[in-house]
């Protein structure tokens, strides 16, 4: 689309699609820093209203203007580095974060051709690059030279390695039914069946997924990293000013890259189940883009939902249902998916 | 009996690795790539991307720099204990679990790795591939109940 406008224009060769190339990055870019500005503000509304409270309403309208003031505050404040840390690798722990969380978007298809690096080994880039958010955590942890983040850097990264295996375990199933790792082949792959999401044949895959998520972004019931009532902030406590909004940025769109891997491998991504097409012929004039955000802010609300509902976990029942029970599970729906697959 | 389980894990094993040895000449599933003539050009956008991050990191610490305060004293710049004044060495001797949390995690998301491939080219080999795979998740099962049976899971 990008392309045929610049070679509209008179650019062709390489040239033009490095322009076109260009262009997608920073639209990708704004959209995903528009996205974490507000999906905190989304936050802070829907955990507000769960607990009958209003949320943030002083900044602008209903308090939509909240997002911008709190971004525009972080580079205001002061930038202390405690005396005793490890300067270097403090510095370089939340660009780490940031990088590690970013970089997983180029291979995420928003809708039908709009994807930053077409590869065919997407879903395996995703998991390359999303281990490296550990680094970040390891470092940040370590380098602060305090105990709170020691302790849960540590908590942390045991946390995160522990639920990687099954997470990467539980997308074999789709792996299985689709036969390829290229997201865009994924979704297309859906469509060839009557329900058009693999959450209905790979429930149990998804059910893995979606719990292995929630562990892998350290968020509640998870949130035991950041455990405000006993290690303070966890790993970033030592943090302040603009390091500290990164570690919260690379947290937001490790929330964004989960969904839209749950959204792409299970739910469809852009595309409509082909029996509510048949039923309403006319939803197939929607844009995919609607249905791809829609399904997104779905996840990102019952990311929140489960927040407010949930408890905390205490740190040796997060061990023994990542380890005995997600990974079995995700074992289990391996060998039925392709027993399944071979004999039907 | 763990030594007989171990016994039994290695026959099958080097069972698997011999057949599929033997046996992955006839598959051909991947067109080879003749060396040199591939370029990963579709790389690039994911390297540019990374690199935009990177920069977008830097250059907000950056910017930041310009504008915020800096005025350090020594109490502020102690590691944060809720207040009260430091106890001891921060980076101190910790508990053994997380290091074989660590090792068993390198040893299954390496087998998790090898399930891909499989996966991939699963629909294209048939029954081969499913012997295979399943003998391959057992001996794994095996391994993984090992690691119960000696307590690596447990977290006290």
């Amino acid at each position: 689309m990008i392309e045929s406008i610049i070679s509209s224009i008179g650019i062709g060769g390489f040239a033009g699609s490095m322009i076109a190339l260009l262009i997608k990055i920073a639209i990708v870019f704004g959209v995903v820093m528009l996205h974490v500005a507000y999906a905190t503000y989304f936050e802070r509304k829907v955990i507000g209203h769960i607990q009958m409270r209003l949320g943030p309403m002083t900044v602008g309208p209903h308090g939509i203007l909240q997002p911008v003031a709190d971004g525009i505050k972080s580079f205001f404040k002061e930038d202390v580095i405690p005396s005793g840390a490890d300067k270097a690798i403090f510095k370089l722990a939340p660009v780490v974060s940031v990088f590690a969380a970013l970089g997983c978007l180029a291979v995420v298809p928003f809708f039908d051709g709009f994807v930053l690096a077409n590869i065919n080994i997407g879903l395996l880039y995703i998991f390359a690059m999303s281990s490296l958010s550990a680094y970040g955590i390891v470092m940040a942890g370590w380098s602060s030279n305090s105990k709170y983040s020691f302790l849960g850097g540590l908590r942390s990264t045991a946390q995160v390695i522990s639920y990687e295996v099954a997470l990467g375990l539980s997308l074999v199933g789709v792996m299985i039914l689709s036969e390829s790792l290229n997201l865009t082949e994924i979704v297309n792959a859906q469509q060839k069946y009557w329900h058009g999401m693999f959450i209905i044949p790979q429930f149990l895959g998804a059910f893995v997924f979606m719990i292995a998520a929630f562990a892998e972004t350290n968020r509640a019931p998870f949130d035991l990293p950041e455990a405000e009532s006993e290690l303070v902030a966890g790993f970033f406590v030592e943090y302040s000013g603009m390091r500290f909004a990164l570690f919260y940025m690379a947290e937001y769109i490790g929330m964004l890259v989960m969904s839209s891997i749950s959204v792409l491998c299970f739910m469809g991504g852009w595309t409509l189940p082909p029996f509510i097409l048949e039923v309403f012929p006319s939803l197939a004039a929607v844009p995919g883009l609607v249905w791809f955000l829609f399904k997104i802010y779905f996840h990102v609300f019952v990311y929140y939902w489960i927040r407010s509902t949930l408890p905390r976990f205490r740190y040796d029942h997060l061990m023994s249902l990542g380890w005995k029970v997600l990974i079995p599970l995700a074992l289990i729906n391996i060998v039925i998916t392709a027993l399944v697959k071979y004999y039907c | 009996m763990i030594s007989y389980l171990t016994q039994i894990c290695v026959i099958a094993m080097m069972f698997t690795y011999v057949t599929l040895f033997v046996n992955i000449n006839q598959i051909s599933i991947m067109e080879p790539i003749t060396p040199g003539s591939y370029i990963p050009t579709e790389y690039l956008p994911a390297l540019l991307l990374m690199a935009a991050a990177a920069a977008f990191a830097s250059v907000s610490i950056f910017i930041g720099g310009i504008f915020r305060l800096r005025r350090p004293y020594r109490e502020k710049l102690l590691p944060y204990e809720s207040g009260n004044p430091v106890v001891g060495e921060p980076r101190d001797r910790f508990s053994v679990k997380f290091y074989i949390t660590a090792m068993l995690f390198v040893v299954f998301d390496v087998e998790a790795v090898f399930l891909y491939p499989w996966a991939l080219s699963f629909g294209k080999i048939g029954l081969y591939a499913l012997v295979e795979m399943i003998l391959f998740i057992i001996i794994l099962a095996i391994g993984y109940i090992y690691a119960w049976r000696k307590e690596a899971f447990k977290w006290d």
